[in-house]
């Protein structure tokens, strides 16, 4: 058998494993791969301008595509530089794969030049991670990444190379991971499981399915299958930041995102429901509020892939292990084959209607300022009938967007929810753009978040990616100065965005095109006119300065404790409550 | 504002892992990363080809907490089988202790009849000094280890324990 270097099995497999982009940054301890990927026929390498930035663009490509998303970066700062982001995708179960490179073998551990422990440092935020310490372990282990990676629970696993490794040469054949010692995701739910479920399914007067990001990883056909279950039994869907779109928002069944910020109906509906049916989701803190006060009469069936988010912390009566996809379709054909109609749930849909009226998303009219909420509004009005992909940043902003751009397909709306990592919105629309080259892919930002990666402009221009960042700012870090105001009587300690840059002067100094909107009567051509101009667009769109985002559940708050608007504002809170997060 | 303890309960984990660099940080680490407590922890491999490490861990928490440490173990990619052998039913579990005593006239006579219903082994001696060798259930040495303390203690060294499930299977 012929041998091949380290760095060209490397590429090998990702050719291999049908690899088409690497988001990357090169540096000593990665040359021989960069060699080996220079004119390369088959991977395109992105050259980004800082690691975390192509860590989020691997998240992007991935969220939007399916796909694992690939990143290369070099020793130390170039791996450091990464563990954001593989904490982000770690936090949101991203399928991604980083391959850092490392000192020589025989230098790890003498404190070598751009020496530094990543292994150990990403031990607890990856998925899984490895250091191959022999070309001939390579392309074994690079198979095994992408397996672990996509597969089961998805999430960031990270190959540690060292230098030595990629240039020294090893026989090459193909490995088959598939058949794993230890690693071996349960994907179908045990027939009993599905029974007992649907028995609940078609028992329960107050149904409503609680749907997360784990639909959106199972992939398109477990939306499908949703919609089909939901239409079966006729009850009513919320989901939460991570799973919009699953569900179609156009649909008289969905209620809107829950938790913290979510709509009245879907949190009231959660409180007052006797069947939660549970998907794809993992009772975070955002969505359940105080524990003691989640849903206290329902019974809850909690179909998840990974066993540890079952009873983490909401303990439920039926525990569902298995892919989403598959537990969807099952059910679906359970519900068929038992004869089961959909239940009279007139009474419970007539209580939801009365949530629904109190109308918690209505927001006061612009006056000189544009309020944010209405720019959000106008930019799902005006991109009707395009292929349209959000990705956000993290704040007020974010969750207006969630609340106010309304989404029926899944893989169109890409967000850092769990980690909420300010920077990964506008590197992420890169990436879901370099996935995606027909579609409009559009960032929500906000002044400051927007920063933490603003030198990804450079790289949006150098690959001619059309993206349009959209900046409502109000020059605050807008949510920092909300908790401010409802925790510490108004005391804006350093959540002021000072010095912020001519936004749309640094566009143009990239070489995008810049555009401000100031007030309300230009907010319908500015938005116009940043869709149709070709090639990358940055809005400077200057909205309501004060504005805050409601309703809300103050942390440590019960779902029907919920504040509807400002006058609710006490501005103090309890140590208990100051304490959580 | 005070922070409130959890309460406890004692379990015996036993882990078979591939037997891979790395894999006692991995363990150990997702221990504290997720604030579980490890009482004690012995690992080492069980297989003629070294490919399989067995594992045991001694840890405590709400039975809430354990069952979560169950799945987060499991979860590992390493991480082949985990028993909670505290709830799987009837099990044995051991530790060796060395036991350094120091003494003379009435304490030393006192220290060896006491090992002797211990049935602890001496080790080593001199005129002045034993070092014994315990093995046994962890409350046992415990007991061993408190009783020496009024007769001249000197150091000990504990292996944490191993355990096993009793019966065929
Ligand atoms: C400023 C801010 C405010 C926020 N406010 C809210 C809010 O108001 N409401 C809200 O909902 N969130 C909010 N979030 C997000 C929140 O922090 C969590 O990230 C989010 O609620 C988690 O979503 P999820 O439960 O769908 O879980 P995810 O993090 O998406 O996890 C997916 C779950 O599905 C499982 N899974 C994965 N793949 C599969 C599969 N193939 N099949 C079956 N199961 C699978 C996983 O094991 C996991 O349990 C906010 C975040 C920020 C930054
Ligand atoms: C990396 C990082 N640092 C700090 C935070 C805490 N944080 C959450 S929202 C926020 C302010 C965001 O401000 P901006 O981007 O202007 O958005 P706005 O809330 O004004 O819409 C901050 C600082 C974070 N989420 N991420």
């Amino acid at each position: 058998m012929a041998e091949m270097s380290g760095a060209d099995i490397l590429v090998q497999c990702l050719v291999d494993l049908g690899v088409e982009v690497v988001f990357g940054y090169p540096g000593g301890a990665v040359l021989p791969i960069y060699d080996v990927l220079y004119n390369h026929p088959k991977i395109k390498h992105v050259l980004v301008r800082h690691e975390q930035g192509a860590t989020h663009m691997a998240e992007g490509y991935a969220r939007s595509t399916g796909k694992p998303g690939v990143v290369l970066v070099t020793s130390g700062p170039g791996a450091t530089n990464a563990i954001t982001g593989i904490t982000d995708a770690l936090m949101d179960s991203i399928p991604m794969v980083v391959i850092t490179g490392q000192v020589a073998t025989h230098l790890i551990g003498s404190d070598a030049f751009q020496e530094a422990d990543t292994v150990g440092l990403t031990r607890h935020c990856s998925k899984h991670n490895y250091l191959v310490k022999s070309p001939a372990r390579l392309a074994h282990v690079v198979h095994e990444a992408f397996h672990i990676a996509t597969t089961g629970r998805p999430g960031p696993v990270v190959i540690d190379i060292p230098k030595n490794v990629q240039v020294a040469t090893a026989p090459f054949e193909t490995p088959d991971v598939t058949n794993h010692a230890s690693y071996r995701p349960q994907v179908k739910a045990p027939a009993a499981d599905i029974a007992a479920a649907i028995e609940m399914i078609a028992k329960a007067e107050r149904p409503i399915f609680y749907t997360g990001g784990g639909v959106i990883n199972a992939g398109p056909e477990a939306s499908a299958s949703l919609r089909e279950l939901v239409e079966l039994t006729g009850a009513p869907v919320t989901s939460t930041l991570m799973g919009l779109g699953a569900f179609p928002a156009s649909s008289l069944r969905w209620l809107g995102m829950l938790g913290m910020h979510g709509t009245y109906e879907a949190n009231w509906a959660m409180n007052k429901a006797d069947l939660i049916v549970c998907v794809g989701a993992r009772f975070d803190d955002r969505v359940t509020g105080r524990l003691d006060a989640f849903s206290p009469d329902s019974k809850k069936i909690h179909i998840d892939i990974d066993r540890s988010s079952v009873n983490k912390t909401v303990m439920v009566d039926l525990p569902v292990i298995a892919d989403a996809g598959s537990a969807l379709a099952d059910l679906v054909a359970a519900w068929k084959a038992a004869g089961h109609k959909a239940a009279d749930l007139s009474e419970w849909w007539a209580r939801i209607d009365g949530w629904r009226a109190v109308n918690s998303l209505k927001y006061p009219p612009d006056t000189t300022e544009i309020m944010p909420q209405h720019a959000i509004a106008e930019l799902f009005a005006a991109t009707r009938g395009k292929d349209v992909i959000i990705t956000t940043e993290v704040g007020q902003h974010q969750m207006w967007a969630a609340q106010h751009f309304h989404f029926d397909e899944p893989n169109k709306w890409l967000t850092s929810g769990g980690l909420g990592t300010m920077g990964y919105g506008f590197p992420a629309a890169i990436g879901a753009q370099m996935g995606n080259p027909d579609s409009l892919v559009i960032c929500v930002a906000g002044d400051a978040s927007v920063q933490m990666n603003i030198q990804e402009l450079g790289t949006a221009i150098q690959y001619r990616t059309p993206v349009k960042l959209f900046i409502l700012n109000n020059e605050y870090m807008g949510m920092v100065r909300q908790w401010q105001e409802l925790t510490y009587e108004s005391r804006y300690s350093n959540s002021y965005s000072d010095s912020l840059p001519d936004f749309v002067k640094l566009a143009q100094a990239y070489g995008w095109t810049g555009i401000r909107i100031e007030g309300p009567q230009e907010l319908e051509a500015g938005i116009r006119q940043m869709i149709e101009t070709p090639g990358p667009v940055l809005v400077d769109c200057r909205v309501a300065k004060l504005s805050n985002c409601f309703p809300m559940i103050p942390s440590g708050a019960a779902h029907t404790e919920m504040l509807l608007d400002p006058s609710q504002v006490s501005g103090t809170m309890a140590d208990e409550a100051k304490a959580l997060v | 504002m005070h922070i409130d303890e959890e309460l406890r309960e004692r379990h015996v984990l036993s882990i078979t892992v591939t037997n891979e660099a790395g894999i006692l940080a991995r363990i150990a680490g997702m221990f504290t990363a997720r604030g579980y407590n490890i009482d004690s922890l012995t690992v080492a491999d069980i297989t003629a080809d070294h490919q399989i490490s067995r594992i045991t861990i001694v840890t405590s928490g709400a039975p809430r907490t354990i069952d979560q440490i169950m799945a987060q173990l499991d979860r590992l990619v390493p991480v082949h089988k985990v028993v909670d052998l505290t709830e799987n039913g009837p099990f044995v579990e051991r530790e060796l202790a060395l036991v350094k005593v120091a003494g003379t006239g009435e304490h030393r006579i006192e220290a060896m009849r006491i090992a002797d219903i211990f049935r602890a082994k001496v080790v080593d001696t001199t005129t002045e000094s034993f070092v014994f060798e315990i093995t046994g259930p962890t409350d046992k040495i415990d007991t061993f280890i408190s009783l020496m303390r009024e007769l001249g203690l000197v150091e000990v060294g504990r292996t944490g324990i191993v355990g096993m499930v009793r019966g065929k299977a």
